[in-house]
């Protein structure tokens, strides 16, 4: 057993765990972070992507104990306290961006990871974005709306906080453009 | 599936990591960003009895100028190859191969050097290293050793690495003067190459004066195309020259055949992506 720290949606989780375990088993078995799902186990499909540092990876092909002392986003972790969607998971649910919806937690985490490197992508750009994640539904025409849609609302919130009203401190204006 | 239970462990120098692969014996694997050797422990294809993790070995990460050549730690990732300043400029033949290496989320983790070290023959970046004619700075209990790329690829899915040994930096000649490219057919999106094409040339005066081609998929390692580089080597930089050439692109080659492709068809595949390689760099 190794003794591993991982802050996962925004809560530190101290535990014991056997060397072999991947990532995902942790998330979900230890965790219960049952969002993100399994899919191919074989790094194919993505229905497993996480946050790892910020950054997507694939949480079927990475070993609890290499993410120690990182911060893994699972798709649970990317709604307001309040509950309010995600502008990606909000985007998916509107352009009704699933059929089974066995892809939709890992479709979204790539989006989230591709948008906070590229915030206004062309289709083309989305689809090579989400190349390593697969719909088994081919559903991928709403997918590509979907993210180009929450591109859209996203880019419009950040110019609503850049553009934040005069009274609003430097300080405050930097966290929302970062946040 | 699970893998079959090992040991693990991770050092912060090369010297500890050394020592764990030493201290473990020969059924000790080095893991880096793990995009290779995972789904190999997960369908147990791979069963070590302890993985001495590189991940915090910061020694091993980034890129330097060393004068005539980059240094690229092995531990650099896809991702951190693609946003480096150096390597867009002075090895844009990697940036453009790496960009093509599987998605996203392995870019994200998977490594240069774990890339080479796992000598897939249809992976893109051995056959880049073997054009660049790059050289492999290794490490282990009994010191260092410099190993060129004609030497290291040794045969499916092995190097001249001993167990024991650790990559720790590819040493890349800066090739002023050279235009360079990279081909590559796969069957889908996202698939490992049929067959790849690296391609160096140095243009002068109307000719080409020096050409390199190295092939991606065409054996059990990567190979030099030499009758194509000898062929060129002179040659009036014109499209009948690439032509001619590139139809020698499978003499030295021995594909195999599989599901996807048969031997014939990559041979087929690699003259004419070799062709295209040389008329992209500027070959003609």
């Amino acid at each position: 057993m190794t003794r591993i720290s991982m802050t996962v949606d925004g809560v530190t989780y101290d535990d014991d765990v056997e060397p072999r375990t991947l990532l995902v088993h942790h998330l979900r078995e230890r965790l219960g972070k049952v969002g993100t799902v399994v899919g191919c186990d074989t790094t194919n499909c993505g229905s497993c992507t996480v946050l790892l540092g910020g950054r997507g990876v694939k949480s079927c092909s990475v070993l609890a104990v290499q993410a120690d002392g990182m911060d893994v986003t699972t798709v649970e972790g990317l709604a307001g306290a309040d509950g309010e969607l995600h502008p990606v998971q909000r985007a998916f649910h509107e352009t009704h961006a699933l059929q089974c919806g066995y892809c939709t937690p890992g479709m979204i985490m790539a989006a989230v990871d591709l948008l906070s490197e590229n915030p206004d992508p062309t289709d083309d750009e989305v689809r090579e974005g989400l190349e390593g994640n697969l719909c088994r539904c081919t559903g991928y025409q709403n997918i590509v709306q979907a993210v180009r849609d929450a591109a859209t609302s996203m880019r419009a919130g950040t110019a609503a906080t850049v553009d934040a009203p005069a009274q609003a401190s430097p300080a405050a204006q930097t966290q929302g453009v970062t946040t | 599936m699970i893998p079959a239970a090992f040991d693990y462990t991770r050092p912060t120098d090369l010297g500890a990591a050394v020592q764990a692969l030493a201290d473990a014996g020969e059924d000790a694997k080095v893991i880096a960003g793990g995009q290779s050797l995972m789904p190999m422990l997960r369908m147990r294809f791979a069963a070590p009895t302890m993985l001495v993790d590189l991940g915090g070995v910061a020694e091993l990460r980034g890129v330097r100028d060393d004068g005539e050549a980059l240094v690229i730690g092995a531990m650099t990732t896809h991702d951190e190859i693609l946003r480096d300043p150096l390597i867009q400029q002075h090895a844009p033949l990697i940036a453009q191969a790496t960009a093509t290496v599987a998605d996203r989320q392995v870019r994200h983790l998977g490594t240069f050097g774990g890339s080479l070290a796992h000598a897939d023959p249809a992976g893109d970046l051995p056959s880049v290293a073997t054009a660049l004619e790059a050289t492999f700075e290794i490490a282990g209990a009994g010191g260092r050793r410099s190993v060129p790329a004609s030497e290291f690829f040794v045969d499916y899915l092995t190097t001249v690495l001993e167990p024991g040994e650790v990559l720790t930096s590819i040493r890349v000649p800066k090739l002023p003067g050279w235009s360079t490219h990279y081909e590559k057919f796969s069957r889908v999106a996202q698939a490992w190459a049929l067959v790849g094409v690296a391609v160096a040339v140095h243009r002068s005066n109307g000719t080409v004066a020096d050409a390199r081609v190295a092939l991606t998929n065409m054996a059990s390692k990567p190979v030099r195309a030499r009758a194509v580089e000898d062929a060129l080597s002179g040659a009036s930089a014109t499209e009948e020259s690439l032509a001619s050439a590139s139809a020698h692109a499978a003499d030295d080659a021995e594909p195999s055949s599989d599901p996807w492709a048969s031997a014939d068809y990559r041979r087929h595949l690699a003259t004419v992506l070799t062709r295209r390689a040389l008329h992209a760099a500027g070959a003609a």
